[in-house]
């Protein structure tokens, strides 16, 4: 809990910041864009916390957004596929792909750092060889679907809305609250990403556990990727998605999902992915700070967070 | 092979002592684990160190080499005062101990091993090593072992009575002068154990002294010139050449004043509730365990460190696997390699480790203690988190848990307090067979008495209990009857009158092979 107050004073100094540093900031429709951005990539992250609890880690996210994200408009446009048939095989695509990893880490006992760093590069060249490093779009079409994206839900009696992404965003972050803090299946990742041995002597069968995380990751990330390409309108295979998968670890972890794994709060990590997407949209804005060190500022305020956590924890071990 | 043996008898190199210990004490919390020891070893003298688990052998063997520091007495090294406060200054005067688990790097070649820590340099080159050298100089003491593999083979290579032999060359190249052997033959084959017998005979003939701890008491018949016997932190007796045998070092290694750690009577057996037939994990032999337990039984098993009684427990729970034979729970066979077959059987094992296997540290008392109910208590997959409240008072109450509240971390709780939690935890799955590894290790005085009762209670209703242990007062105090294992088999039944400590040690010892 002193954790989600900490990353949210750390976001409401970084807006407050901004704000003064720039009038652009809270313009409604920056205001928007930002929110919206950060429902996108707070998918992902979730996706990323269920992996991080087991004690593992996807570095395969990124890529994974790319596959779909080039895949939906290729389907639909290029193969002329119907949305009905497109969106769920590029699902079951997705969780395929999560089953592999998590078979891999389990029974074969790979490193999740190896498998899914296989994945990385796997899923990446194997878009651009299907779609032949063609930019995807969806030629002006599909707006109905597009509405998932980039559409709203109006406010009753205000004139905002509030967009599409979010509504995801709330659905899935209600659905993994619950799983993670109501279930026994939340339990179980929970104690197994503390002490899996312990897990396994409890008679968790802590595989299938494991596997159904990498699953959960991979879904998440596939269904993010749709939903990127359907709000930006096309997808270039050569980056898109790139360090998506660093983004949403970066958020898991200062929304206080430590890589010991066992811990999480879904609160934690959309805040977490708000953070980081306010940082990009300042460094954009404040003029005194030039576009290109994006990556460097980033990861100074990463490192700043998880160091000063690790202080307060250590200040409060030592209290005890 | 061949090591050049001319069997020089001990004192030959002059009858001052090398080494003198005087009144040495160590003390771990809770645990007296030396006291007072006084031994003295000549040049060129081959030491046994014997006694039960626990005696303190291991802990005069580190005190010598510098891992730990005595809280009392002298040591003696060529009648200088010495006292060793690290690894580094015990090497200095020549005094190397070998662990039980070797401490090679097995991703270098052999070489590499022998003078790891003193590569011999290339002059020029900063940090550069001299491999000519480093080989021809690793070959030479690889040579005085008998060793005769090439340097540069990587130790993963080798079998692991050589890699054995790699620790020794690697010790004799740092000059020893007194070399330590902790268990030095539990992993090796016949044949290795010869070999090295040979070497240490070889090296004592140039004047190494050895000290050579060991349960395996035909080995010490087999190869030492004097034995030292401890129990208990202290030194109960000596024998000399001539009179070692098992026979005569037995009654010194126990001896101990057995007394019933039981409240009542044992209840008179019911039906058999778990039956092993044949089973074999990855350290037992052919022809696999039997074994039987009836409902309201405790049976205890007995063992030495490495006889496999933990392992023979995780398998029948299903956390390691099985490579033959069935169990039965109730008559019933039940699946075998799984813990959740095993639960749904009525089997639980409180473990070992408590640390590692029993409790996930950083979670609460409440979701420690309900870990392996939450499951059957949920409905579609959502915890009943009401019927977890109570299961945990339950627990708190039945077995006098001492915790602030539920909520509570379990690393924060006391060791006694932490092993009723796992307890807890599996009395909530109501079986029908309890599996305990170690029941009270690491738990207090008050505690350990608690358990005992709440072990009797559970048999008097009917449970039945096999437990296994290395304090020998516990299995032979608690325990209607005492199986006793000796390198993965099943070597003897004890039970009544002859329930001694000598009669278990005999068989554990593998010095009588008992009829069964």
């Amino acid at each position: 809990m002193k954790k989600i107050f900490g990353i949210l004073g750390l976001l409401l100094v970084v807006c407050l910041l901004t704000t003064l540093a720039s009038d652009s900031f809270l313009t409604s429709y920056n205001i928007e864009n930002v929110v919206r951005r950060t429902a996108l990539f707070g998918i992902l992250s979730i996706g990323a916390a269920f992996v991080i609890i087991t004690s593992g880690i996807d570095l395969s996210i990124g890529s994974i957004v790319c596959l779909t994200g080039c895949l939906l408009p290729w389907l639909l446009v290029g193969q002329g596929m119907s949305p009905w048939v497109a969106m769920p095989l590029l699902v079951v695509l997705s969780v395929g792909i999560g089953f592999a990893h998590g078979w891999f880490i389990t029974k074969l006992k790979l490193q999740p750092f190896v498998v899914t760093l296989c994945g990385l590069l796997l899923y990446r060249g194997a878009t651009r060889g299907i779609v032949a490093d063609q930019s995807q779009g969806f030629r002006g079409e599909y707006e109905g679907l597009k509405w998932l994206a980039q559409g709203s839900v109006p406010l009753p009696g205000t004139e905002f809305g509030i967009p599409m992404p979010c509504v995801i965003l709330v659905v899935v972050a209600g659905i993994a609250a619950v799983f993670l803090h109501r279930t026994v299946w939340g339990r179980y990742l929970k104690a197994l990403g503390r002490n899996e041995e312990a897990a396994r002597y409890s008679g968790i069968d802590t595989d299938k556990m494991v596997i159904l995380a990498y699953v959960v990751c991979a879904l998440l990330s596939g269904l993010g990727g749709m939903l990127f390409v359907l709000d930006v309108g096309s997808a270039q295979p050569v980056d898109f998605g790139s360090f998506y998968e660093l983004y949403a670890i970066a958020a898991a972890v200062l929304g206080g999902c430590s890589l010991r794994g066992g811990e999480v709060s879904v609160l934690g990590v959309i805040l977490g992915a708000a953070l980081m997407q306010v940082l990009r949209n300042a460094i954009v804005l404040v003029d005194a700070i030039p576009n290109n060190i994006e990556f460097a500022v980033i990861g100074l305020v990463i490192l700043a967070g998880v160091s000063a956590d690790e202080l307060v924890r250590r200040a409060v071990a030592a209290r005890r | 092979m061949t090591v050049a043996s001319e069997g020089a008898a001990p004192g030959e190199f002059g009858s001052a002592a090398l080494l003198e210990l005087e009144g040495i004490g160590k003390s771990f919390p809770g645990v007296r684990a030396l006291d007072g020891v006084s031994l003295c070893l000549a040049r060129g003298e081959v030491l046994g160190l014997v006694g039960e688990n626990g005696a303190g052998k291991s802990t005069l063997g580190r005190i010598l080499a510098g891992i730990q520091s005595a809280d009392a007495g002298v040591v003696r090294l060529e009648g200088e005062v010495v006292s060793f406060d690290s690894v580094r200054a015990a090497l200095d005067r020549g005094v190397v101990l070998i662990h039980q688990e070797l401490n090679l790097a097995e991703n270098l070649d052999a070489a590499a091993n022998v003078l790891l820590g003193r590569e011999l340099r290339r002059g020029w080159l900063p940090g550069g090593i001299d491999f000519e050298a480093e080989r021809r100089e690793a070959a030479r003491w690889m040579a005085a072992v008998g060793l005769d593999v090439d340097p540069r083979t990587i130790v993963e290579e080798l079998p692991i009575g050589q890699r054995q032999l790699i620790e020794v060359a690697k010790a004799l190249s740092v000059d020893a002068r007194v070399l330590i052997m902790d268990e030095p033959t539990s992993s090796l084959s016949e044949p290795e154990v010869e070999r090295l017998f040979e070497v240490v005979r070889s090296i004592a003939a140039r004047g190494v002294s050895v000290i050579y701890i060991s349960h395996r008491l035909r080995e010490i018949e087999e190869l030492c010139d004097r034995v030292l016997v401890l129990r208990d932190g202290r030194s109960v007796g000596e024998l000399g050449a001539g009179e070692i045998s098992r026979a005569a070092l037995i009654p010194l290694m126990v001896g101990r004043e057995i007394t019933s750690l039981r409240g009542g009577a044992a209840v008179e057996p019911g039906e058999a509730v778990l039956e092993v037939r044949g089973l074999r994990g990855a350290v037992h032999a052919e022809p696999g365990v039997d074994l039987l337990v009836r409902a309201g039984e405790i049976v205890g098993l007995a063992g030495l460190v490495g006889a496999g009684r933990s392992e023979l427990l995780a398998t029948v729970f299903g956390v390691e696997p099985a490579l033959g034979g069935s169990v039965l729970v109730g008559g019933v066979p039940m699946g075998l390699g799984d813990p959740r077959a095993a639960m749904d059987a009525g089997v639980a094992l409180v473990p070992e480790d408590r640390k590692q296997q029993g409790l996930v540290m950083e979670m609460s008392v409440r979701e420690n203690t309900t870990l392996a109910t939450i499951a059957r208590d949920a409905s579609a997959g959502f915890m009943d988190t009401e019927r977890e409240v109570v299961r945990t008072a339950d627990a708190i109450e039945r077995l006098a848990i001492k915790t602030p509240s539920a909520e509570q971390e379990v690393r924060l709780l006391s060791g006694g307090n932490q092993q009723k939690v796992v307890i807890g935890r599996w009395l909530a799955t109501e079986p029908r067979v309890l599996l305990m590894d170690e029941p009270t290790r690491g738990v207090d005085v008050g505690a350990k008495q608690e358990i005992y009762r709440l072990i009797e209670g559970l048999a008097a209703d009917g449970m039945g209990v096999l437990f296994a242990s290395s304090e020998m007062e516990e299995v032979l105090g608690l325990a209607d009857r005492v199986l006793v294992m000796h390198e993965g088999r099943l070597v003897g039944e004890v039970t009544g009158e002859e329930m001694t400590e000598e009669t278990v040690m005999q068989l554990a010892t593998g010095s009588v092979e008992a009829s069964s």
